[in-house]
């Protein structure tokens, strides 16, 4: 009881906090300085179509290495922690009831399209709204449909991971090539910035946008798949 | 804006008051959803269209046309960073459920004196 | 009309985090903080955030509902197996 009384209390205490901040919050009429400056020298700088892009790869494009690197190290941890013990794996033959004719068949003919389309979400990502993370994402969840329509289905490891290290290669590889062509790390001018809306235009952003669609998708199904372990 | 703050309070509420460790989990999961949505809505201006310079916005008047798309930006990383941080917990989760053969969170003393 | 269709949304969100909070089943509960993703990345599409929107539906209503599915169908099995 009395832990349930200070649990509420701490509530309460944080909505004060916050009911504090709302009183002084008025909503923006006009964008902030960084935000105005992105806006107004996108074009010429860029040539992206896609604002969030062009932030998230190119003027935020340190952030976004990061945010890979933390996800690589959350799909590894996964991986460490529900690793199969020889025996364990060894003991587990129990028959699994298959999924019925039409829903494997359906889950085979579907999975390449979806494939392909997480790969034009994160083709298109500088000129229409989407992106390598939406990509990857799209991707992993073809996989999730290959496991729940095949429940003993086995990724194939090894090229799983060569596509992953080299996308992540290849991404620092890109940053430095910007800085020693271009301004600067994940500088992406030292390609000819191309047409305005175009496929291939605004430079290194596409090639960018390819590896880090590569790399979350490769991770994700990794992390579905150690997840699934033989609970599926 | 008075709708994330709730997700947040009761995400949190959820990550207190629960014993069941997926639970508390799921608490995180929603107050990250609640502040995802606060950071949007500061980015957000009444009347605006969203930042991709299409044949809707005009080039040149871009910077009166579109929202603010930095906090746009911060908050597509954070949805993957924390989808990923989230799978790692519930896998301490696990590997803690198969020491214990339990999921109460009252269970795990072995810290404590 | 748009104000009236945030507000429903918002209502619809809150009734689903606070059900995914004091549900018993957990399953039910899982789902239910599936609806409030899915409902944010409508909100988001609202907001004219349609980026955040795409990463909302497909990472926090699709991927990280079945994570937390596979971890609970986990949790479930060693129980049953173990006695």
């Amino acid at each position: 009881m009395v832990r349930r009384a200070f649990s509420l209390l701490l509530i309460l205490a944080l909505a004060g906090i916050f009911f504090s901040i709302l009183k002084g919050w008025t909503p923006m009429t006009e964008l902030s300085g960084v935000a105005r400056d992105y806006v107004a020298n996108e074009k010429e700088q860029l040539g992206a179509m896609n604002l969030v892009t062009a932030i998230v790869v190119t003027y935020r494009g340190l952030d976004t290495l990061g945010e890979v690197t933390v996800l690589f190290l959350a799909a590894s941890g996964v991986a460490v922690l529900l690793r199969r013990k020889r025996d364990e794996a060894a003991a587990t033959v129990k028959i699994k009831r298959a999924a019925s004719e039409i829903v494997t068949t359906g889950a085979s003919l579907l999975s390449p399209f979806i494939v392909m389309f997480g790969a034009y979400i994160f083709l298109n990502g500088h000129l229409s709204p989407g992106g390598g993370f939406q990509g990857g994402a799209v991707i992993a969840s073809a996989v999730l449909l290959l496991f729940l329509a095949h429940p003993d289905y086995k990724l194939k490891h090894a090229v799983l991971n060569i596509i992953e290290s080299f996308s992540g290669f290849a991404y620092v590889l890109v940053g430095l090539l910007g800085l020693f062509l271009a301004g600067g790390f994940l500088d992406n001018r030292f390609l000819p910035l191309g047409h305005f809306g175009s496929l291939l235009s605004a430079g290194a952003i596409p090639v960018i946008y390819v590896l880090i669609g590569l790399k979350v998708g490769t991770e994700l199904a990794t992390i579905l798949e150690n997840m699934k372990g033989r609970a599926l | 804006m008075i709708l994330g703050v709730a997700l947040v309070l009761i995400g949190f509420w959820g990550l207190i008051s629960r014993k069941n460790m997926i639970k508390m989990i799921l608490g995180l999961a929603i107050a990250e959803t609640g502040l995802q949505l606060i950071m949007v809505t500061i980015g957000y201006i009444d009347g605006r269209t969203a930042p991709i310079l299409d044949g809707a916005v005009n080039t040149l008047l871009a910077v009166r046309q579109v929202v603010d798309p930095v906090p746009q930006a911060l908050v597509l990383t954070a949805i993957v960073i924390g989808v990923a941080v989230n799978a790692l917990m519930l896998t301490f989760v696990i590997r803690l459920y198969q020491k214990k053969q339990s999921l109460n969170i009252s269970d795990y003393k072995d810290l404590k004196w | 009309m748009e104000t009236i269709m945030i507000i429903l949304l918002a209502l619809v969100m809150l009734a689903a985090a606070l059900a995914t909070i004091h549900m018993k089943n957990m399953i039910s509960a899982i789902l239910a903080a599936g609806v409030v993703s899915l409902f944010a990345s409508v909100l988001y599409l609202l907001m004219a955030a349609p980026d955040v929107a795409m990463t909302e539906a497909a990472i926090g209503a699709g991927l990280s509902t079945v994570i937390f599915l596979l971890a609970f169908k986990k949790t479930r099995d060693e129980e049953v197996e173990n006695g």
